[in-house]
């Protein structure tokens, strides 16, 4: 028997009017489930709302945002609107500099998210019959076990190669058949590069047909330069962990936008120095609202991404709304290999350190197909004579830097004084990767 | 009885070497030893010259990295064998040695070093008959 077209074929294929009377009612439900968590419960009383207040889903422009700043605020538990007996999987942020960010999850939120997950890989064209590698890395990093529950829920053999080890994907790749992959974009270009080095042919040697890249922003160039690359058809996906992970929307075969589940999440587009919400076509903050989440549903959350929304019908048949390629954001988060970076995170590592000035330059680059991160930062007065101890201060500097941004980078010393000295606020951060 | 150097970190980037000089040729200061390894990105400049501590404040106040730190000068007589002397005697006493370097001055051998231990160092030397330089006697010669 043929498969279906849709992995959920009624969520799938609503109409405008069913997915926004799905919505209403999935919001009042999570608002009143909110009333659980006690951040919520203080929001709504300083705003003077209660959950009775929200009729239509016009009534959503009441509710306060929610910031990434509340989820570090709140930290560790704050925002759960369940018990945390009913918890059964926790996500949390990189970095220990301030307070990272904690996701919980119930065991129902996993089967969901994996739902979603599953419902995206179909999209593209997933059946049990494939075979799906993941490069992602595992733990904390939701694309690792995000996708995994996903491809399996959906039925393919799965690969849990996690990151890193070219030589052994590429191996796996001929060895086992496998179909698909998801990978980071920059990963995509360095598996090829590595194929080549090694005499394997993508088209010849290997089954590769369906690419899943995300997690970190590329141009349509990038991806056609994938497919073509590879011999495969890149399906960008968009996620984060705080809506859970992979899964919150997924370009369909048209590769023109990708669908948010709206079944899941409610979309909003906001200008973030007005923060009124844009017309469709429009550039500016994605705002989301979870409405299917019980362990910890966040409303109007202000992700700082900048996309819009493409306004008319996809030719595919869902109604669910696309969003465009990420065009940046609207705060100074770098993602470097999929991992996402605060510039201050980097400022409160190298202020431990008394050899040290405060003035220090981060630059993005790819060098040889890889992303780099070097951060050149000033000697204070306080110098070392010798190279063994300025040796020393470079591997500690660096470890410590790896230890708070789970990113290696490479590290420059140099005199005090030499970095261009900005009117106002320093630049801190240059970006020579063409991503967006 | 140690002798003032200057340990300045140069980046490895053309002029950087000859700003530093010309400042020290401005205020007057002569050079007596200078050395720079080699490194991919940036080198340090260790000079021994007069007026160390002057030299220090003129380059301080122009903004260079720069250290004033304390090494051990031994002249030694022009004669063969004699640096496998003075390093022997180190050597026998477990002192390890940062770095090295040498020159003449006034038909002399010096070498400076820098040890792990100073104050070991020169009383090792001074045991064993050794003849430390203190820094006036440098200012004298130059």
């Amino acid at each position: 028997m043929p498969y279906l077209e849709f992995f959920n074929p009624v969520e799938e294929t609503l109409d405008r009017a069913g997915i926004e009377r799905l919505q209403l009612e999935r919001l009042q439900r999570t608002v009143r489930h909110c009333m659980n968590s006690p951040f919520y419960r203080e929001r709504f009383a300083g705003a003077g709302l209660t959950p009775d207040d929200i009729r239509s889903l016009d009534d959503l422009k009441k509710i306060p945002f929610t910031t990434k700043q509340d989820l570090r605020d709140t930290y560790p538990f704050g925002m759960a609107s369940v018990p945390l007996d009913r918890c059964t999987r926790l996500h949390s942020s990189s970095g220990t500099t301030g307070n990272p960010t904690v996701i919980l999850h119930t065991k129902r939120d996993l089967e969901q998210w994996a739902v979603a997950v599953a419902r995206c890989l179909w999209m593209v064209g997933c059946r049990p019959e494939d075979v799906f590698q993941n490069t992602s890395g595992y733990g904390m990093f939701t694309g690792g076990l995000g996708f995994q529950y996903g491809a399996e829920l959906l039925g393919m053999l799965t690969i849990p190669a996690a990151a890193g080890n070219t030589l052994r994907q590429i191996k796996f790749f001929t060895d086992f058949g496998t179909t698909v992959v998801h990978a980071i974009p920059s990963y995509a270009a360095r598996l090829y590069e590595v194929m080549c080095e090694r005499g394997v042919d993508p088209r010849r040697d290997t089954k590769l047909r369906i690419m899943a890249i995300g997690a970190e922003p590329h141009s349509e160039d990038t991806r056609r330069r994938i497919e073509e690359m590879l011999g495969v058809k890149a399906y960008n996906s968009f996620g984060m962990s705080e809506m859970c992970g992979p899964g919150v929307g997924f370009e369909c075969k048209e590769q023109n936008g990708m669908h948010i589940w709206e079944d899941y999440y409610i979309v909003e587009i906001i200008d973030p120095d007005t923060l009124e919400r844009v017309p469709d076509g429009q550039v500016g903050e994605l705002v989301l609202t979870t409405l299917n989440r019980e362990a910890m549903p966040l409303l109007r959350y202000r992700t700082r991404d900048l996309t819009r929304i493409l306004p008319g019908d996809c030719p595919c048949g869902r109604c669910h709304k696309r969003i465009d390629r990420l065009k940046g954001r609207s705060d100074d988060m770098i993602i470097l290999k999929g991992v996402n970076i605060f510039p201050i995170q980097i400022e409160q590592v190298l202020m431990q350190f008394r050899e040290l000035a405060s003035d220090y330059l981060i630059t993005l680059e790819t060098i040889d197909g890889n992303d780099v991160m070097t951060v050149e930062i000033e000697l204070s007065d306080r110098f070392i004579d010798d190279y063994a101890a300025f040796q020393k201060l470079e591997r500690d500097i660096i470890r410590s830097l790896r230890d708070e941004i789970l990113v290696t980078p490479r590290i420059k010393l140099i005199p005090k004084g030499s970095l261009p000295k900005s009117e106002g606020k320093a630049v801190r951060v240059r970006d020579l990767r063409k991503q967006y | 009885m140690t002798v003032h150097q200057l340990s300045i970190f140069i980046e490895n980037k053309a002029g950087t070497l000859v700003s530093v000089l010309r400042l020290l040729k401005d205020a007057g200061i002569q050079l007596i030893a200078t050395t720079i390894s080699d490194t991919a990105e940036y080198g340090i400049c260790r000079i021994i010259c007069s007026e160390p501590e002057r030299a220090y404040e003129v380059l301080r106040s122009n903004g260079v990295a720069v250290s004033l730190c304390e090494v051990i000068a031994v002249e030694l007589d022009d004669v063969p064998g004699r640096a496998a002397d003075a390093i022997g005697i180190l050597s026998e006493e477990g002192i390890s040695i940062s770095y090295l370097y040498s020159f003449l001055l006034s038909g002399k051998g010096v070498i400076v070093f820098r040890t792990d231990d100073n104050p070991k160092t020169l009383d090792a030397l001074t045991r064993s008959g050794m003849t430390v330089i203190a820094e006036k006697d440098l200012s004298k010669l130059v």
